[in-house]
């Protein structure tokens, strides 16, 4: 058991508890849990699972951020982060549908970097919404 | 002394500003409640970030881009501001201190304006605005901000300018807000009187510039999100004193307006009844 909070900017998104927590870094997939040796890496646009105390499991759309683990507990620090149930499946294929039209486009307006991310985003909600 | 009929439309016609003035002081009173809402609620965020990036520079000492101090040749500043006025001293005054800044050497400067009060104050200046916003909602959503924040690090990371700084509203209370200057780039740790923490050994993944890397962008996108927030509760609270102010201001006048009216509706009838008794005093 280990203390884990989950911050966007916006709000605490989650503060407890947990089991173990699996989330993508910069460096691929990583686990923490109680013991973890203190860590701090960038985040990826992923799916974060949680694995509450009373053995639940738990997933969450996140955004780019870093997390940082401590002796104590760790903290995800994210730019948006979204329960399954909260997830609006429609408007996330609309924008699915809106960047993938972006990156086919070939325009010196576009900014395709942000289209990707945008793109990226929309996939990971639309998944994590199609696991609850 | 004016007639009954010219004072009547007078109250008339303040009055009716009454009832503008009176709504937007409602509206903005709802709105000053959201603001401040989503300003408390993502506090929590800003520290934890502000914090971490502490916690990193503790452990190392690197000459990392965003960390160094160049000297300084030119300036981005990004200038907060409203879309419509009406809201007391609010816009003037930070527009003031953007003025104050660039006409000391407008080449030394160049802008990224939010709201079109700043930009319509500084287009006259022969400083360079590179990007003007407009039509930011209350609710500020934090894609925004990174949008905004990535157009001033590429400046940074470019060596087009040397120093971002953020001119904006800081709320400090319903009736008190300051507009302040703040330097995002470089980043610089704060000064803290207390010793540091206790050193415990943090592994950098992949390595601590990479971990930079990723930071102080985000670092970069929240001051700009915290200092929208800031600036959308002291424009709310700025526009609700404006317009209690004049709502008081209207009923006084109306207050005034309504003895003179009774008082030449009396002189009226005063006359009116002299001319009378007058008459029948003549016909005896």
């Amino acid at each position: 058991m280990f203390r884990l909070k989950v911050v966007t900017p916006q709000r605490v998104f989650f503060e407890a508890a947990v089991k173990t927590l699996v989330i993508r870094g910069i460096e691929g997939d990583l686990a923490v849990m109680k013991g973890t040796t203190p860590l701090l890496t960038p985040t990826k646009i992923s799916v974060a699972t949680l694995h509450l105390e009373d053995g639940t499991r738990k997933l969450a759309a996140v955004g780019r951020g870093y997390i940082a683990v401590e002796k104590n507990g760790a903290t995800l620090v994210t730019e948006s982060a979204e329960w399954p149930e909260d997830i609006d499946v429609a408007r996330a294929e609309a924008a699915k549908k809106r960047a993938e039209s972006y990156l086919n486009t070939q325009s010196e307006d576009i900014d395709y970097e942000r289209a990707r991310i945008a793109l990226l985003k929309a996939i990971n909600r639309i998944n994590v919404a199609g696991k609850k | 002394m004016a007639t009954t009929k010219e004072i009547k439309r007078r109250i008339r016609g303040i009055n009716s500003t009454r009832q503008i003035t009176k709504a937007m002081e409602l509206v903005s009173t709802a709105k000053l409640r959201k603001a401040r809402r989503q300003l408390e609620s993502s506090r929590p965020y800003y520290r934890t970030v502000i914090e971490s990036i502490q916690n990193v520079l503790e452990h190392v000492r690197i000459n990392h881009p965003y960390l160094v101090r160049r000297e300084v040749k030119k300036t981005l500043l990004i200038v907060i501001t409203s879309d419509r006025g009406l809201a007391g001293g609010y816009n003037s005054n930070i527009t003031d201190l953007a003025e104050a800044m660039i006409l000391k050497d407008p080449a030394a400067y160049e802008v990224i304006v939010i709201g079109d009060k700043a930009r319509e104050r500084l287009k006259k200046f022969p400083v360079e605005i590179i990007k003007a916003y407009r039509g930011f909602p209350e609710t500020i959503e934090f894609e925004q901000a990174r949008k905004i924040s990535e157009l001033a690090m590429e400046r940074y990371r470019t060596a087009e300018v040397d120093r971002v700084v953020l001119l904006f509203t800081r709320f400090d209370s319903t009736l008190q807000y300051t507009a302040m200057d703040y330097e995002v780039l470089p980043f610089q740790a704060a000064e803290t009187s207390e010793k540091p923490k206790l050193r415990t050994l943090v592994n950098f993944e992949p390595d601590a510039d990479t971990v930079l890397d990723n930071l102080i962008p985000l670092y970069a996108a929240i001051s700009l999100y915290g200092a929208l927030i800031e600036a959308v509760a002291s424009e709310q609270a700025s526009r609700r004193t404006a317009m209690e102010a004049a709502t008081d201001n209207a009923d006084e006048m109306i207050e005034d307006l309504s003895v003179s009216y009774n008082r030449a509706r009396q002189a009226a009838i005063t006359s009116e009844i002299t001319e009378i008794v007058s008459g029948a005093n003549a016909l005896e």
